[in-house]
């Protein structure tokens, strides 16, 4: 393969009324990397996903993958790539064993190789059981397996995962993350979304955040994290008194910057690396300052944080489970 | 700068005539999975098998009785015949209900993510469903032959009824596909069913004959090419064809009418299903 990069998109723009999904999104992923696309509902990832897999027109802009471009070259896009969506694409009325061999040979394997592959993925997937149940009865996370597994009937070369692990139970969750990480392994290239920043953390060799479509920051997780500050240490006082005398002690342990302070909440943050080790020395330093504690907790970086550093606004839409 | 930067992978276009083998192989993978879904969910079969035998039933022993034919002949005879015309007429709505049930799923994207045929998911779904009327047509006789109805002309005029029978319901698939690309949902597909095709099927000669009924509707009847249809069938199964003594060029030649709407309606609907199914899937 000659081309520089796998993905290549420059200047994608799309619009839906007056909804500008894309606003001029560029990305560029190697051969073989995992990209993680990062941001909420309504940032773009999805709407990247269908340009780059030939199911949606951009307005302008230019998108090629292995150097095909995705609007005058479809058909060739189509045969290295595959795609695992939001939503199941699956035949409810099928067995699961049946979806596959289906995809298989409208991917272009012979019923024979299509039967061997499905066999080998059902059991990958820990589907073998339910292969030949209808999906009508399987559950939510088998159903994504599943749809996982139908992507990879033709070995594509390109992965496309929009929010994989969306809905996922844990088990479901591990094994996707384990075929991403052996598919990787194997050459593929992977670009993934996700609204959650441990699994772009986890997965992606880099990560692409995006915004009201655009890419705002784009680098390794550790980069990312740099940039965001790592590990927090949170404390709410029994008094507002005290908030200066803990902001004192805690800007000793801090990594940069002053504490940020909240006379409402009674609380003080700051970035601590290791904190953890760190925090019987600031819980001793406190007492002996008498400062009395209502709270205190270790908080990671969350795409909330992401947001609030790139941006300098608030992801609108996470759960309160992401907050935390 | 892409261009720059990329120069074209070798991967090069199909010749022409590959990827029309691949189109019909597409089409042949897409047929079986219909079909395979009908076999793990028969209900799916009730529009044509339990219908009709309903709608038999119904007309032979509670309105039949009341209906005088023009010119005689027993009513389960002209019956049959035009369950013919009503039933492959309702492979319009049929096939609306699964290209809108599938438009709804995820499925069809990831087809398209595919290098399959564009025409293969249309083509494979009016070719499922043309396989279903065949099963709704077997049911239709054996119901028919157990109320007396009987073919009285040669195997060879039967054949050609039924040939022009499934010419009609193919190209009523293809006007259901296109009904299918523009309504919102399967239910919206449903009620084009009760809305549009049970009065179009009752406008016509299936049931009773057009001669009772006022000028501008009895023309709109005549017309009408479920009528043509029927009186195709009972021309060909032999047995009285009430319609044939009505001046209009339909009821004079049924058997053209029937090629000529079919190839009209095929002609109409099928190139502008495809381009349906491409304008709605490329937004």
């Amino acid at each position: 393969m000659t081309s520089a990069f796998a993905i290549e998109a420059a200047g994608l723009r799309k619009s839906f009324g007056s909804t500008h999904a894309l606003a001029g999104l560029d990305l560029q992923v190697g051969h073989g990397e995992i990209l993680g696309m990062l941001g909420p509902n309504g940032a773009g990832k999805t709407t990247t996903i269908r340009v780059l897999t030939t199911l949606l027109r951009p307005d302008g802009g230019r998108a090629a993958v292995y150097g095909h471009n995705v609007v005058d070259a479809a058909a060739q896009v189509r045969r290295l790539i595959g795609l695992t969506g939001q939503y199941a694409a699956l035949d409810e009325y099928l067995t699961g064993r049946a979806n596959l061999v289906m995809i298989g040979q409208l991917g272009r394997l012979s019923g024979r190789a299509a039967r061997l592959r499905a066999a080998e993925l059902l059991t990958q997937f820990d589907l073998a059981d339910a292969a030949d149940r209808g999906v009508k009865t399987y559950s939510g996370g088998m159903r994504r397996r599943l749809d996982l597994a139908a992507s990879l009937m033709t070995r594509p070369q390109i992965l496309f995962l929009d929010e994989p692990t969306t809905g996922l139970d844990p088990r479901s969750r591990m094994v996707t993350w384990t075929a991403v990480r052996a598919l990787a392994a194997d050459g593929t290239t992977v670009l993934l979304t996700t609204q959650h920043l441990d699994e772009a953390d986890q997965l992606a060799d880099r990560i692409a955040v995006v915004d009201h479509g655009v890419v705002i920051a784009d680098g390794t997780a550790g980069q990312l994290k740099a940039r965001i500050g790592g590990e927090r240490v949170a404390l709410t006082l029994a008094a507002a008194a005290d908030l200066q005398p803990a902001a004192r002690i805690l800007s000793q342990y801090g990594d940069e910057g002053e504490p940020s302070v909240s006379q409402a909440d009674r609380t003080v943050q700051a970035p601590v690396s290791k904190a953890a080790r760190r925090l019987p020395e600031i819980v001793r330093d406190l007492d002996e300052a008498g400062v009395a504690l209502d709270d205190l907790s270790i908080r990671h970086p969350s795409l909330d944080d992401v947001f609030l550093t790139l941006t300098g606004h608030a992801s609108a839409n996470l759960h309160p489970a992401e907050s935390e | 700068m892409i261009a720059a930067t990329i120069s074209p992978a070798p991967l090069t276009a199909q010749p022409a005539l590959a990827r029309a083998w691949w189109g019909v192989k597409d089409t042949w993978v897409l047929t079986r999975r219909s079909i395979a879904r009908i076999a793990r969910e028969p209900e799916q079969l009730m529009d044509v098998t339990v219908q009709p035998v309903i709608f038999v039933l119904l007309f032979t022993y509670v309105f039949g009785s009341a209906i005088r034919l023009p010119g005689g002949g027993s009513y389960h005879q002209y019956l049959i015949s035009g369950m013919f015309g009503m039933s492959m007429a309702g492979s319009a709505p049929g096939t609306a209900v699964g290209i809108t049930t599938d438009m709804a799923s995820g499925l069809i994207d990831r087809f398209r993510s595919l290098p399959i045929a564009r025409s293969a998911v249309l083509a494979g779904r009016a070719l499922s469903d043309l396989s279903t009327q065949l099963l709704g047509i077997v049911v239709l006789c054996a119901t028919g032959l157990a109320v007396g109805w009987r073919i009285h002309n040669g195997v060879a005029d039967a054949l050609l009824a039924l040939l022009l029978s499934l010419l009609f319901a193919f190209a009523m698939t293809w006007a259901g596909a296109c009904a299918g690309m523009v309504l919102r949902g399967p239910e919206s597909a449903q009620a084009l069913g009760f809305i549009v095709f049970l009065p179009l099927g009752f406008v016509s000669n299936a049931f009773v004959p057009t001669q009772g009924m006022p000028g501008w509707l009895r023309a709109f009847a005549n017309w009408n090419p479920i009528s043509a249809l029927a009186a195709t069938c009972r021309d060909l199964f032999g047995g009285g064809n009430p319609s044939s003594s009505i001046p209009a060029w339909p009821m004079q030649h049924p058997e053209l009418a029937v090629l000529a709407w079919s190839v009209g309606l095929i002609a109409v609907f099928a190139p502008t299903a495809v381009w349906l199914y491409r304008r709605k899937v490329m937004r």
